[in-house]
């Protein structure tokens, strides 16, 4: 090797031959721009994107953190025993008898000894009064006595749920003006209720029932929750995984590793591929035909949910399956074999192990999937069941007629009263927040039991 | 190249035939691989198969102990007998023939598990080992055949991985001799090493041949010439000369082989 440093001082540099490549050829700079403008749609595509997904996410936060909100209207109910147990004697099936419709007079003489109490002026009757508040109300003071007998004869302090335009007209969402053609309310009611705010006994304040309870019938959308769709879809979501990962993964086995390739393989490997791709709606009528029509399971049932979107994401299971599968080394399997493995061995003990984060992502997408999912339960009648009651144990859960999450939040935006539409709004969130939480663990299992080799 | 033929002694004493080969064909759908292949291969010999890419040399390896069998479209013909017994046989179980014919790949594969795994696996699912003092024992005498004790001995657990390059490489020669195989087959073993592990690997080939008998596939001439007793000169899917390394390399018969070995075809 020769020094540099002395050939450079000695020798005089040659000229540059066909220009200096400090200078840039027209071609060189025609390619430049190209690849500069090519960045630039990249970027402006992503911005795009990340725009619309600020959008929707805006859209849905401020469009449905109201339904996690309810306004309350706090009253201290004296349970007069002469109304509600005239025999005296507790008798739970006497106390029963007492209909829903008789507990109206209790809240009405409660929010008339309230209003007397504070001094508010109004010239209301004491129905009109009594109309703010939901018709849950009776419901809820009704249940309250059944489950507390003991109590009767006592004055109770309740939370009683507003109705639905009066929460409305808390949020901002009913005004004045609105109510201008609304008969179900009307301008002193809300004065009334402005009054009530005065004196801090109507109030908004977080209401569990929204995530926790039942769907209410078209009258009482104050009253509505998404809890029940949520076992549905819960007991759903058992059904799938138990059936859709073992049949899956043994499916993607058996076809990556051990059937021959050949025409019949051909035909199925491709079959898969169009199954991922098939309508949702068509695996509903399918679900129909099959497991209602012709097995005579219970309709509207979370077990032929289940099994409806089993079939869905099988497809998905298995083409995730197979490329984890496909993307463990060979050289891993003929290290097994190498050593005296059977095929199966090296399945089990080698390949499985590694392709297991890709098959667990997989299997949790299709799950999110799955979750999300409203047209195939439209045509097995989950869609549009009213998820009143909560599920009677586990077998009910299962057989008993339910709806899902999607189904629910379907079900309320068709609804005509305004205030359903927020709780659309408000189940879209929660189910939202599922899907994040399943994608994040999906996320996390492959970063952590990913193996490098 | 006249150095390294000195290099390993040349004793030729008539051994026992481990793996005879009579007219052995290999078809790939359409592709006649390997034709009419008749070789002997002596007990407690090293056998190099030399030749150029593509010759078919690796194919007839992995006929050996029919890893072939995982390509579907690979087909077999002729007879291959390892002790007087035909491995082609519907007989034969191939995962037990493995087990007796065990192999050495061109990457060093470790499983992405412990290196005492990697060697204990073997024993343990041919349930080499009744107890754990047994396979402690089996680990510890494999690894030390592997020449790779003294360098892992206190890092057992740790991932085989791990190791560098060399070292995974003899770690899986480690593994194959862990189930006491009778033939050891070497698909280019040194092909992804360094020239000091290769050195390492090739020594180590030389110790193996006291036990087992060892067939070597490689492209390096000089080391088929460093580490073979006998060496087999494949071309275009023919066996083209088989005999004693020395006569091989120094008084080829045939012309294509001398061609070979000069450098004029390959």
């Amino acid at each position: 090797m020769t020094d540099i440093s002395q050939n450079s001082g000695a020798a005089p540099a040659a000229k540059p031959k066909g220009g200096s490549l400090f200078e840039k050829d027209a071609r060189t700079k025609r390619r430049n721009a190209a690849e500069g403008r090519f960045k630039l749609y990249g970027i402006a595509a992503i911005g795009i994107g990340l725009l619309m997904l600020v959008v929707l996410v805006t859209n849905i936060v401020t469009a449905g953190t109201g339904a996690f909100q309810q306004s309350f209207l706090e009253l201290n109910v004296e349970l007069k025993e002469d109304k509600l147990d005239k025999k005296g004697n507790r008798n739970i099936e006497d106390i029963k008898k007492v209909s829903t419709f008789g507990y109206a007079p209790l809240i009405a003489s409660a929010l008339e000894a309230e209003v007397a109490k504070l001094g508010i002026q109004t010239d209301l009757s004491p129905k009109d009064m009594g109309k703010i508040l939901s018709k849950a109300a009776q419901a809820e003071l009704r249940n309250y006595v059944i489950s507390n007998p003991d109590e009767i004869g006592k004055t109770v302090s309740f939370r009683f749920l507003v109705n639905s335009r009066v929460d409305g007209y808390m949020k901002g969402r009913v005004t004045r003006e609105s109510i201008a053609n609304d008969k179900s309310i009307s301008v002193e009611q809300l004065d009334f209720v402005d009054q009530l705010r005065d004196a801090g006994i109507l109030y908004k304040a977080f209401n569990p029932d929204f995530i926790f309870g039942s769907d209410a019938s078209d009258q009482r959308p104050e009253a509505a929750g998404i809890g029940v769709s949520m076992l549905g879809s819960l007991f759903m979501m058992f059904v799938v995984l138990a059936l859709a990962l073992p049949i899956g993964v043994a499916a993607s086995i058996y076809l990556e590793e051990f059937a021959p390739q050949n025409r019949l393989t051909d035909i199925i490997e491709v079959n898969i591929s169009n199954l991922a791709a098939v309508p949702s709606i068509v695996f509903g009528i399918l679900g129909l035909a099959v497991f209602i029509n012709y097995m005579h399971l219970p309709t509207s049932a979370p077990l032929v949910g289940g099994l409806v979107l089993t079939l869905m994401t099988l497809p998905t299971i298995i083409i995730s399956t197979r490329a984890s599968l496909k993307a463990v080394p060979p050289s891993i399997r003929d290290a097994a074999l190498g050593v005296g493995a059977s095929k199966m061995q090296a399945v089990f003990h080698h390949v499985l192990p590694l392709a297991a984060p890709g098959i667990l992502t997989g299997t949790i997408i299709g799950l999110a999937q799955a979750l999300g999912e409203t047209a195939p339960l439209l045509l097995i009648g989950m869609v549009g069941f009213i998820a009143s009651n909560p599920p009677d144990g586990i077998v009910a859960g299962f057989l008993s007629p339910n709806s899902a999450m999607p189904a629910q939040i379907y079900e309320w935006s068709k609804r005509a009263d305004p205030a359903f539409y927020e709780r659309a709004w408000g189940g879209i969130i929660i189910l939202l927040i599922f899907l994040v939480t399943m994608n994040t663990i999906a996320v996390i299992l492959r970063r952590r039991f990913e193996r490098r080799w | 190249m006249m150095n390294d033929m000195t290099r390993v002694e040349r004793t030729v004493d008539s051994k026992d035939i481990k793996i005879a080969a009579n007219k052995v064909q290999v078809y790939y759908g359409d592709t006649h691989a390997i034709k009419d292949v008749d070789v002997q291969i002596e007990d407690k010999t090293v056998t190099a198969f030399i030749g150029p890419s593509g010759c078919g040399k690796s194919t007839f390896l992995r006929c050996l102990n029919r890893m072939n069998d995982t390509i579907d479209i690979c087909r077999v013909e002729g007879d291959i007998l390892l002790d007087g017994e035909d491995i082609y046989d519907k007989r034969v179980d191939p995962v037990q023939l493995r087990a007796k014919v065990g192999m050495v790949f061109q990457k060093p594969n470790p499983f992405p598990k412990s290196i005492y795994d990697n060697v204990a696996y073997g024993p343990r699912i041919h349930g080499l080992a009744k107890n754990k003092a047994e396979l402690d024992e089996i680990v510890e005498k494999s690894l030390r055949r592997g020449a790779i004790w003294d360098e892992v001995k206190d890092r057992l657990d740790a991932p085989g991985t791990g190791l560098s390059g060399g070292q995974q490489q003899r770690l899986c020669i480690a593994r194959a001799v862990a189930t006491e195989p009778e033939v050891l087959l070497m698909d280019e073993p040194c092909s992804a090493l360094d020239p000091i592990a290769t050195a390492q690997v090739e020594e180590l080939i030389d110790e193996l041949r006291s036990r087992y008998s060892v067939v070597i596939v490689t492209h390096s001439m000089q080391q088929a010439a460093r580490v073979s007793q006998k060496t087999a000169f494949f071309h275009l899917g023919n066996l083209v000369e088989f005999g004693e390394t020395g006569q091989i390399f120094t008084n080829p018969e045939d012309p294509r082989t001398e061609s070979y070995i000069t450098g004029r075809i390959g």
